[in-house]
């Protein structure tokens, strides 16, 4: 194995990778946790980059890092958690938890080594030579080939959108709304009336009058 | 119609350039600043400033330490403490006045029966600590001397009003 | 140039390729240092003289040391942080605040083939690193453990991340019109069509045929930026600087670089992608990068004159205005778009 500058850089961001994956089951505080999750994302979005699927890394930080985990970290900050009594059922639902990491491992394992299983065997991804952009494959295979799976899943996404929205979304009846739009719409002329009023005369006496008559 | 035209207005943000129009025209404005240590505002002989405690023609201090401004003082600014003079007149022997607590109403100036205590047109002194504001009768009296002419000038101006 | 530089390449041997991209990025960093420096003093004399004073003249001749002044004065003062702040977390807030600011300056070019890297997917890469910026606000808000902090970072990220959709529509829109996710593609594609080939470039820009997206895109930016009329975030008069309050001495100066700096890369960008970049606005004057200078130096003004003429929203008016105004008129315009690529009509060939 030849240690070139990609291979190092791949086990570093990986080491980053872990030593943040680890940071967020074990921080006692969340958002220290959510952050260390930001850090995990962002170097997976490396290891994207290093295997030169630009569009996957840039989205993962365009996505998750710039939206998703922002909306995440504004809960966590709302949020005032007490750590210890979360932990405190650790010991009695270990068990449960190793079962269920051991079958997120299993099945890893069945699709990394798909090949002992089946006779499919994983086709490498095509390097681009520089001419033709990541992207633009990707974009290719997604609007031609699974057209249809692609379509449907941003459908699915649409309604589920929707769906959220009109199961959070409540008018309470008694709170008072402005309409911007009414607002804007208002003239002056339309509230304030001037009117030209004839000036009053009245004996006014100035100075000078006054000390003339104490004269 | 009216409606229409409102919404067409908002969608091409009428109002907002009608009010960067007003903004831009004033960007070419004559400017109005004054620049302060070399130019200066035009004061009134009624101006408030740094007090002063004055003397007669013939250099005998005018406080005759009635306190009358020490009681109509509403920041409690002024201090005073009188006994009699050698002569037998009845003089102040401590006139403080802390310029951290006064608020420049004119009142004691206007409470006073003998114009002793009088306020300047002086705005621009300073005190680098804060005990550089707490004006003695010594360091009055001086303020005084100093402008006695301006503030004579002064009193003979606003007489007529008075 | 290449051949000049020739013996100092082989001086650094290998690492020449690290010597010579560490040179180009101070040669991008230090102008825009140098800028962002005279956009504090330029912002003041500017709403000075829309407001009819004349602005900061003592420090230097028309105040031009004025900068430096304030610089020197940051650098001095002393960086305190809050009891009970995250201590770490409060300093990488400042950090994280500016990278973004000046990461993003990788992929904009300035003049055909004057670009630090050249990358296919300039777009998105400029797309995903904005969306970064948000973080930096949010670490110091909620690491400074102080109430006008927290709620200068709530309303960071929600303002953000609304108006991010809106930019990254107008995006789309201009992707849709260059075919190409490559900067320089985007510009030099501005520079084709029946207007530029009689001598008119300026009315071939996208600036025109996309307008109502440059609009969108424009005041989005100043959204994106936490400028005036968007500065709630700041919002020095009701929650007396947000996120930077518990900030002094250089930490706080970062804040105020990265800001400037997000400014005039909002700015070039407006310029790069609808605007025409460094093309000549008519066809006897030659392209170059005084054309992406003075573009962006007058989109800078408008920033300021934007500052100087508006009051600021209401928090749920910017809201409103980013998710029932921009984001349903970016999606109708994206749809009127594919039609008008679509048609016979299309000006895009």
């Amino acid at each position: 194995m030849d240690l070139s500058f990609p291979t190092l850089c791949f086990y570093l961001f990986s080491a980053i990778l872990v030593f943040a994956g680890l940071r967020v089951i074990t921080s006692r505080n969340p958002v220290h946790a959510v952050l260390h999750l930001v850090l995990a994302f962002f170097t997976s979005g490396m290891i994207w980059m290093l295997m030169q699927a630009e569009f996957l890394a840039i989205a993962i930080v365009l996505i998750y890092i710039g939206a998703v985990m922002v909306l995440f970290l504004f809960v966590v900050m709302m949020l005032d958690m007490n750590v210890d009594r979360m932990r405190e059922g650790f010991w009695r639902y270990l068990p449960v938890g190793l079962v269920v990491a051991a079958i997120m491992v299993a099945e890893m394992a069945v699709v990394l080594n798909g090949h002992y299983f089946s006779g499919v065997t994983l086709q490498p991804s095509p390097l681009t030579d520089g001419s033709l952009s990541n992207t633009r494959e990707l974009a290719k295979i997604i609007f031609t080939d699974y057209a249809y799976p692609f379509e449907l899943a941003s459908l699915i996404l649409l309604v589920a959108m929707i769906a959220a929205v009109m199961l959070t979304h409540r008018r309470r009846e008694s709170a008072r709304r402005i309409d911007p739009a009414q607002q804007i719409a208002v003239k002056a002329r339309d509230r304030l009336v001037i009117h030209s009023v004839a000036p009053e005369k009245a004996d006014v006496v100035t100075s000078a009058q006054q000390e003339e008559s104490a004269k | 119609m009216g409606a229409i035209k409102d919404f067409f207005g908002s969608v091409v943000l009428l109002e907002l350039f009608k009010g960067m129009a007003l903004t831009g025209r004033h960007f070419f404005a004559r400017k109005i600043t004054i620049q302060f240590p070399e130019e200066k505002t035009p004061q009134s002989p009624r101006f408030r400033g740094l007090h002063a405690l004055r003397r007669y023609p013939n250099g005998e201090e005018r406080c005759i330490a009635c306190k009358l401004c020490e009681a109509v003082c509403p920041a409690l600014a002024i201090t005073i403490e009188s006994a009699q003079r050698d002569d037998g007149s009845r003089r102040t022997t401590r006139y403080d006045i802390d310029l951290t607590k006064c608020i420049f109403c004119g009142f004691c100036e206007e409470a006073c029966p003998v114009d002793a205590i009088v306020e300047t047109r002086v705005l621009e002194y300073h005190g680098e600590k804060r005990g550089d504001l707490y004006y003695t009768k010594q360091m009055l009296l001086a303020v005084g001397d100093r402008f006695e002419k301006q503030i004579a000038e002064d009193r003979a101006m606003d007489a007529r009003y008075r | 140039m290449e051949s000049f530089l020739q013996p100092v390449a082989d001086l650094f041997g290998p690492l020449w390729v690290v010597v010579w991209t560490l040179v180009k990025i101070i040669a991008i960093v230090a102008p825009l240092m140098g800028a962002v420096a005279y956009m504090t003093l330029a912002e003041r004399k500017v709403i000075g003289f829309m407001q009819v004073r004349i602005g900061p003249n003592r420090a230097g001749p028309f105040g031009l040391l004025q900068p430096v002044a304030d610089g020197l004065k940051l650098l001095f003062k002393e960086i305190i942080a809050p009891t009970r702040a995250s201590k770490s977390l409060f300093f990488l807030g400042p950090v994280l605040a500016i990278a973004p600011a000046l990461a993003a300056w990788a992929v904009v070019p300035f003049s055909d083939g004057l670009v630090l890297a050249n990358v296919n997917a300039g777009l998105l890469f400029l797309m995903a690193i904005t969306s970064l910026e948000v973080y930096g606000v949010i670490i110091s808000g909620w690491a400074s453990n102080s109430k006008y902090a927290m709620l200068g970072t709530l309303r960071a990220a929600a303002q953000m991340v609304s108006y991010e959709l809106s930019l990254g529509f107008a995006l789309i829109c201009v992707l849709m019109v260059s075919g190409s996710l490559n900067l320089t593609e985007i510009v030099t594609g501005q520079g084709e069509g029946y207007f530029a080939s009689m001598g008119l470039g300026i009315l071939s820009w996208n600036w025109l045929s996309l307008l109502p997206m440059f609009g969108v895109f424009f005041i989005s930016g100043i959204a994106e930026t936490n400028r005036a009329p968007f500065d709630v975030v700041e919002g020095e008069s009701e929650i007396v600087a947000g996120h930077m309050i518990e900030y002094s001495g250089m930490s706080f100066a970062i804040f105020f670089l990265a800001e400037y700096a997000n400014m005039i890369l909002v700015s070039v960008l407006t310029t790069v992608f609808f605007l025409g970049g460094w093309l000549s606005p008519v066809g006897f004057l030659p392209d170059g990068i005084w054309w992406l200078l003075a573009k962006a130096a007058f989109l800078l003004f408008v920033f300021l004159w934007v500052r100087a003429t508006f009051p600021r929203f209401r928090y749920d008016q910017i809201m409103r205005l980013g998710w029932k105004v921009f984001i349903p008129l970016c999606l109708f315009w994206v749809f009127v778009l594919g039609i008008w690529i679509m048609s016979p009509l299309s000006i895009w060939k």
